[in-house]
């Protein structure tokens, strides 16, 4: 679950993390009153979406569609966006107006944008220095990784292309924590003297703190800055908290918005479905997610295009083969359904009763192939064909898929 | 002859009075698999039986299990917020072999249970996975045992139910398996595909393997690049999620795209350079190894 960055902001500051002060709005007089509380003359107001890119990303409601698809390809635009410096109330006023209720593309959101309805307000900072710093799993390690680099402000994996050397790491012992004489060696690989160098070993601390605490899948900080006077603050975060730790993180489980997740998967995770919504024609229902990942290879390896990934789990009852249905058919886009079932635990002949009570409830208005094998799949068969719906039955995966694309195909013509 | 399971297998089941724990306890037992003990802390004591009448002790500890159960392998079908934990107290005891199956636990969890593993002899599959089975001689896991043939090609995957896929495709052209190891889908597992490798190329009784991964990390690539240097029996190789959109997270925690890294097409390339043969549809696994086998 990602959050978005006045969230982050929150936690590191709770576990030590200098961040500058800063308030969340949700609407234009809110942003102003914040910028009225901060004081000072110099503010920065931020689009609160979980998209990277905000500052170079423009908004769709102001700009043409020429502007947007340079926005998209990464390429340099005039204009303002998603994060913008004010030197006066109006001009906060102004920036707030321009953000909130209006849809916000960037490089990762494509096209379509997406819509800001909280805008953070921060006062602005004296950047001498801009560094980068993260902690993630390291897969191939099994152990969390700090990774800095002295490119600031730039995308890590930007980094990792071009100046792979710029990038240092210290992998961390869940046993012992990030050692103190970790966080030394990045800071003075990093190049940091003084109260820099002593701000920075602080900034890590909490950064680890802060991850453990959220069980956070990321904690990135780009940039985090140095000042003149050598202090060291995060002015941008990211943190991604690990799904399977949500059911311990009360408070961040509430913080989730779930207006930037597609509705058909947030639909779908209530039923306990992983639904990830594509652009193909054929809707597909499997059992598992390494076969729903290869029933998509599939399709498309016979020339079709999958509309979705769906996994219905290991021991899908019939309401969830129901609902399944009902979000695959409500994709006006998809012209042929797939299901491809391997019973194990899960039985053929109750997936069968499944699909037969979700098509008679939710109706049928594509052709249904249904590929079944595994545990009572001559049972699974036999009620499938007796109940006189117009069911496609298959053998192979082999050959539901070909029957799905050239029922997709017809479709289509 | 196999890897890791076999006939002398015994068998602890943490969490066995649960409702999972007990419906899988029974297929294993039907499967023929030599459950010794079960383990849940505070029913220590209680006697489970299986659906045929078949008694099982029940001990609050591991330990107690296989000191007085002679338990060498530990199956954990315990619920995710107590399962690194339940990981961890099998491998305390000193089986050889845990095999744990559920699914969602917390990857920082798992961080601290995979670097207490470092120094013990125990090695762990999964989690997440759908186990590990011998055909004829021991299944420990959820695994549909009858699809399975005993034989000589190995399998191992990420996946649960495209494993199946593969069983079945060769089981339906007369090739047995001498043993299927479920890896799991996280991003932290005990077992890894080189791991996998490695002891089915020691197996005298497994003549060539089906590699199954998924889109994620670099967990293929690695294997790839050793068994390029140390394994002559062939091996087939399939990826699931070429069709996967970068950064989404499909089903499996660790199956998902990121900063570029962990495609499929990366890691059929990576077979392809190691020498390995692959399928680009899933639905040509089993073939291949006929094919490659001369079978």
């Amino acid at each position: 679950m990602k959050l978005h960055e006045y969230q982050a902001k929150e936690l590191l500051r709770r576990h030590g993390v200098p961040v500058p002060p800063g308030k969340a709005a949700h609407d234009v007089e809110g942003a102003v009153e914040a910028a009225r509380e901060l004081g000072g003359d110099f503010w920065v107001v931020k689009a609160q979406v979980h998209a990277g890119g905000r500052g170079k990303g423009r908004f769709k409601e102001f700009e043409d569609e020429a502007t947007l698809a340079k926005v998209v390809k990464g390429e340099p635009v005039d204009g303002k966006g998603g994060v913008q410096l004010c030197r006066s109330l109006d001009e906060v006023r102004e920036a707030a107006s321009m953000m909130l209720g209006h849809t916000l593309v960037t490089k990762q959101t494509g096209l379509d944008g997406v819509q800001v309805r909280t805008v953070y307000v921060t006062t602005g900072a004296d950047i001498a220095r801009e560094l980068y710093v993260a902690i993630l799993l390291d897969r191939q390690r099994s152990r969390h990784v700090l990774m800095a680099s002295s490119e600031g402000g730039t995308e890590i994996e930007e980094v990792a292309a071009t100046h792979p050397e710029a990038i240092h790491k210290v992998w961390i012992d869940p046993a012992v924590g990030l050692g103190d004489w970790q966080a030394r060696q990045i800071a003075f690989k990093l190049g940091l003297k003084g109260d820099a160098f002593k701000g920075a070993l602080k900034l890590f601390k909490g950064l680890y703190r802060t991850f453990l605490a959220a069980d956070a899948s990321l904690v990135e900080i780009n940039p985090m800055v140095v000042s003149s006077d050598g202090q060291v603050t995060a002015l941008d975060a990211k943190v991604s908290v690990d799904d399977n730790a949500l059911f311990r993180q009360k408070e961040i489980t509430a913080w989730y918005d779930s207006h930037e997740d597609d509705p058909a998967e947030v639909e779908a995770s209530k039923y306990g479905l992983n639904f990830i919504k594509l652009d193909g024609t054929i809707g597909c229902m499997v059992n598992g997610a390494g076969l729903a990942m290869a029933t998509m290879d599939i399709i498309k390896f016979y020339g079709g295009e999958p509309a979705n990934f769906l996994d219905v789990g290991g021991g899908a009852k019939t309401d969830q083969v129901k609902a399944a249905f009902q979000i695959i058919t409500r994709d006006p886009d998809v012209k042929a359904i797939l299901v491809n079932i391997f019973g194990g635990i899960m039985k053929c002949d109750v997936i069968a009763e499944g699909v037969i009570q979700a098509v008679r409830e939710v109706g049928l208005e594509v052709p249904l192939v249904v590929r079944l094998e595994g545990t009572n799949v001559e049972r699974g068969k036999q009620l499938l064909s007796e109940s006189g719906l117009a069911i496609i039955p298959a053998e192979t995966m082999a050959d539901a898929a070909q029957k799905a694309v050239e029922a997709a195909n017809q479709a289509s013509r | 002859m196999s890897v890791l399971v076999n006939e002398n297998t015994r068998l602890v089941v943490q969490g066995i009075t649960g409702g999972t724990g007990t419906f899988h306890t029974n297929q294993m037992l039907a499967y023929g698999t030599k459950v010794v003990a079960g383990c849940t802390p505070g029913k220590g004591g209680l006697t489970w039986k299986s659906d045929q009448g078949h008694a099982v002790p029940v001990f609050d500890t591991v330990a107690e299990a296989v000191e007085q159960a002679g338990a060498n392998a530990a199956c954990i079908f315990v619920p995710p917020p107590f399962a690194a934990d339940a990981i961890m107290e099998a491998a305390d005891a000193g089986v050889d072999v845990i095999v744990a199956i559920t699914e969602g636990i917390p990857a920082n969890d798992m961080v601290r249970a995979w670097r207490f593993l470092q120094d013990k002899n125990t090695r762990l599959i999964g989690p997440n996975c759908p186990g590990i089975i011998t055909p004829g001689a021991c299944k420990i896991g959820i695994m549909p045992g009858h699809i399975h043939k005993p034989g000589r090609v190995g399998v191992v995957s990420r996946s649960g139910t495209l494993t199946y896929e593969a069983v079945g495709q060769l089981t339906a052209l007369g090739l047995g398996q001498s043993t299927c190891i479920g890896i799991g889908g996280d991003p932290i597992i005990g077992t890894t595909h080189t791991d996998a490798l490695k002891l089915f190329n020691e197996d005298p009784d497994t003549d060539a393997v089906i590699m199954i991964g998924e889109i994620g990390g670099t967990a293929e690539e690695d294997a790839c690049a050793w068994y390029k240097e140390n394994m002559d029996k062939p091996v087939v190789g399939f990826i699931a999620g070429a069709t996967a959109p970068p950064g989404r997270r499909m089903g499996h925690a660790g199956a998902i795209i990121s900063g570029g890294q962990g495609g499929a097409e990366d890691k059929f390339q990576a077979m392809l350079e190691a020498g390995m043969h692959i399928v680009r549809s899933p639905a040509e696994m089993g073939r291949k190894i006929a094919e490659v086998l001369g079978a």
